[in-house]
């Protein structure tokens, strides 16, 4: 099928579904009219049950902790992935031509040398975001915020240090076993608070860390926890994900460098 | 009355641009990228069927439990489904850096070609 | 509805064409990066400040990273695929 036809039949296509669009959106009921009785019921309840004042992350850590454990999931998985397919195998390593001790010409085109305000302004801000992503990641449940947006500011620490030019830093940061055990404490932490629950006779993923005062970095029972676990998982896959990517790249400027 | 429909009408609407992008593309990082765009038309359906006039954020730490507020669920679905995202068009493109290792293009329709 | 959020729907309904049919990978992340910017906006307008904030680091800088760590790792291939053949 030439790709003429195929366009003619997606757009006849496509018609069809914006039709069948139209029918099924006009009987919701319109923007801003909220039926549900979920959301109302929620809102009231949750600060009162579980101490705690952010809803959404109450939520996502306590009423339906379920789900976000699926989630997490498959944000490990798909980690797993990623590292299996880039695994370096020993006949490719031979098909490069890699001897010990050579060194190979330099195959990225010249770059443009770093500027000392962009290295000095980058370290600055470094320390900075490292505060900021660890303050948002333990306060999730009386702000917005969470395990997983500290999670991500956390895991751009590393890439800013690697813009701002200081290879060797990167190397020695994403190099360290403690970027994987991060992950793994991360994923398997939230199995396992799930199941102590289980150990104490109430269901699976139960709340049953004392919850504290309403307002107290320390409140709200297993939701703080579950959130720093989560931080801790999507901080360590993302930063995995950047060294899968950037391993060819470091070691040739480490070599370039020494 | 059609006026308070529109956000779903946006919704729809982007998610057939990012349909024509896959269909029609011939590039495999273009399609990837259609596909993100595919999937931010579900945020704003979801944004839209949980949205209160006159409401205000869900967290209660400075204003009194009683106040008027969106639905905190569709924003619990919405969360997650942010992140994931990301994490799943990191195995798709490695997918695509490894065709292009091995089959040396990253064109559909050559790809097809070479495989028999 | 307000003035704010039409403002802000027919702004992402217009840039969401424009990432399509922009056909290169490079010009294609930038305008990414732009819309991931634009739907944090229309997270803070409907009043959803937790997506907002996980839009924020992802969409604008997580994403369109690992499009170009993807493109760079290709193109370094690339590289590596002509010169042996020169050989």
């Amino acid at each position: 099928m030439s790709s003429r036809m195929r366009t003619a039949l997606f757009l006849i296509s496509a018609l069809g579904l914006a039709a069948i669009f139209g029918l099924g959106f006009r009987n919701l009921p319109p923007v801003g009219d909220y039926r549900g009785p979920y959301g109302n019921v929620v809102s009231q309840v949750a600060v009162y049950e579980r101490h705690a004042t952010d809803v959404v992350n109450a939520i996502n850590y306590d009423y339906r902790a379920c789900d976000t454990l699926g989630e997490e999931f498959i944000l490990f998985a798909s980690v797993l992935g990623v590292l299996l397919i880039f695994r370096p195998s020993p006949a490719k390593d031979e098909a490069k031509g890699k001897k010990k001790g050579e060194k190979r010409p330099p195959q990225v085109e010249d770059e443009l040398p770093i500027s000392d305000t962009i290295r000095v302004g980058m370290m600055a801000m470094a320390g900075l975001m490292i505060v900021f992503g660890v303050y948002i990641a333990v306060h999730g449940q009386l702000t917005p915020g969470g395990g997983f947006q500290g999670g991500v500011i956390l895991a751009s620490v590393p890439l800013v240090v690697y813009l701002s030019g200081n290879v060797k830093a990167f190397d020695k940061i994403v190099s360290t076993p403690l970027i994987k055990l991060a992950e793994f404490c991360g994923a398997a932490g939230y199995a396992i608070i799930g199941t102590s629950a289980l150990f104490f006779g109430a269901h699976f993923l139960t709340n049953i860390v004392p919850l504290g005062t309403t307002g107290d970095p320390f409140s709200s029972g297993t939701i703080a926890v579950i959130s720093v676990a989560v931080g801790l998982e999507v901080t360590g896959g993302f930063v995995l994900l950047m060294e899968v990517y950037l391993r060819e790249v470091i070691d040739e400027r480490l070599e370039n460098e020494s | 009355m059609i006026f308070a429909h529109v956000p779903y009408f946006v919704a729809g609407w982007i998610f057939l641009w990012g349909l024509y992008g896959i269909v029609t593309s011939k590039n495999l990082v273009h399609q990837v990228i259609c596909l993100t765009v595919v999937q931010t038309s579900t945020y704003i359906l979801l944004l839209a069927i949980g949205f209160k006039t006159g409401g205000t954020a869900p967290v209660f730490a400075d204003i009194p439990v009683g106040t008027v507020v969106v639905d905190p669920l569709v924003q619990a679905l919405m969360l997650t489904d942010v992140v994931v995202e990301a994490t799943v068009m990191a195995l798709l493109l490695s997918m695509v850096v490894k065709a292009n290792e091995l089959a040396g293009t990253i064109d559909p329709e050559e790809l097809k070609i070479m495989q028999g | 509805m307000t003035v704010l959020q039409w403002t802000i729907l027919l702004l992402i309904a217009a840039v969401a064409p424009g990432i399509v049919l922009s056909r290169q990978p490079k010009e294609q992340v930038v305008t990414l990066s732009f819309y991931g910017l634009l739907f944090a906006l229309l997270f803070f307008i409907f009043q959803a400040p937790d997506v907002a904030l996980s839009q924020i680091a992802v969409g604008a800088v997580m994403l369109p990273l690992m499009i170009m760590l993807a493109l760079t790792k290709m193109r370094r291939q690339n590289i590596r695929r002509e010169r042996e053949a020169r050989k």
